[in-house]
């Protein structure tokens, strides 16, 4: 799936647990895009989704309340919602904004999966 | 992956809680020492609310009708609701100071910290005792030949007090408050008859009763008892 400058995939790691892989940007013109990579992450069972971000390039703060909307989402859904991949000003806007409270932060991939 | 992006000079630092760093005549600081709170740290249903106005029939480009916004971001704002910004400006950090208009002639003193702030749009995030939880982002984009200018709130009353309100005639008088502003902003770009529209989703139904304690940070509560004091 594509939209502007973002792309994103999915990957499954197992039958509980999807990767939504994200490249690029994430600004309000992704609502698209990442809604329905996370529609596929989420089906059939999922339990955890986790955001890769180690392709992000740049998120304004209209990405930053896209997130939000999929953290509704996932606690709808009662799946967790997990990310790694972010850089060190990355994390700190996740501080920022708070939303560390609720999307868990890891360094790595198989740290993630762990907790999932 | 660049480890700087481009933005970066964009967004706030991170801040334990909120400091005011100058005085502002008139501006009750009620929100020294709070901490931000977003919609997800909020109590109510969750709101997305888009109000859009277009700017037809002037000839100006999104970054500047941005520029104008942030510049006279306070004379926008409906009569009897007071924006007391940083003398620096609506930069990315910085605290203002606000009072609003209540129910009953009420004022409610609180303030908003500038989480982000490009040439196309900024961001205004609100602290403990707000009342409500989130933000809300200003925003212009070019759409059909002609800039459209926007704000978005995506927003949880902050506390069972304030979900109540919202529910009692708050979020009338608060889409009303916006779709006003942005009139105020078009009129001023030279837009002849502005026409606004708003709209509204609930992004979740639930109630997070985990947060009702949020109630003791209540500005409707603080803002009373400001209110009584002596001289005020």
């Amino acid at each position: 799936m594509t939209q502007g400058t973002l792309s994103m995939g999915v990957r499954r790691i197992d039958d509980a647990v999807a990767v939504l892989d994200i490249e690029g940007e994430i600004t309000s013109a992704s609502e698209e895009a990442l809604g329905e990579a996370y529609a596929e992450a989420a089906e059939n069972g999922t339990r955890a989704v986790i955001l890769n971000f180690t392709g992000l390039e740049y998120m304004n703060s209209g990405g930053i309340g896209l997130l939000v909307t999929l953290l509704v989402r996932a606690n709808r859904a009662k799946q967790k919602l997990l990310a790694y991949g972010l850089t060190e000003h990355y994390r700190q806007i996740f501080e920022l904004t708070r939303l560390d409270e609720a999307i868990g932060i890891y360094d790595s991939e198989d740290a993630a999966v762990a907790a999932a | 992956m660049s480890e700087t992006p481009r933005n970066a000079d964009s967004w706030a630092k991170p801040v334990e809680t909120l400091t005011v760093t100058d005085e502002r005549e008139g501006a009750p600081n009620l929100v020294e020492g709070k901490r931000l709170q977003g919609a997800i740290q909020g109590f109510g249903k969750m709101w997305q609310k888009t109000y859009r106005v277009r700017l037809e029939g002037v000839e100006t480009t999104p970054e500047e009708g941005i520029a104008t916004w942030r510049a006279e971001f306070p004379s926008f704002w409906p009569k009897g609701n007071d924006f007391y910004p940083p003398l620096t400006g609506l930069e990315p950090g910085e605290v203002a100071l606000i009072k609003a208009a209540g129910p009953g002639g009420m004022k409610f003193k609180t303030g908003v910290m500038v989480i982000y702030s490009d040439d196309r749009e900024f961001t205004l995030m609100t602290p403990e005792g707000h009342m409500f939880a989130g933000w809300i982002t200003f925003s212009s984009h070019d759409e059909d030949a002609a800039a459209v200018a926007q704000a978005q709130v995506l927003m949880r009353a902050q506390d069972p007090i304030s979900e109540m309100g919202l529910t009692m005639g708050g979020h009338r008088m608060e889409n009303r408050f916006w779709e006003q502003t942005l009139a105020n902003l078009a009129t001023r770009l030279g837009v002849e008859n502005p026409s606004v529209t708003t709209t509204v989703v609930c992004v979740d139904k639930r109630r997070q009763w985990s947060k009702a304690k949020n109630v003791r940070h209540s500005v409707a509560i603080r803002s009373t008892l400001h209110m009584m004091k002596p001289g005020k």
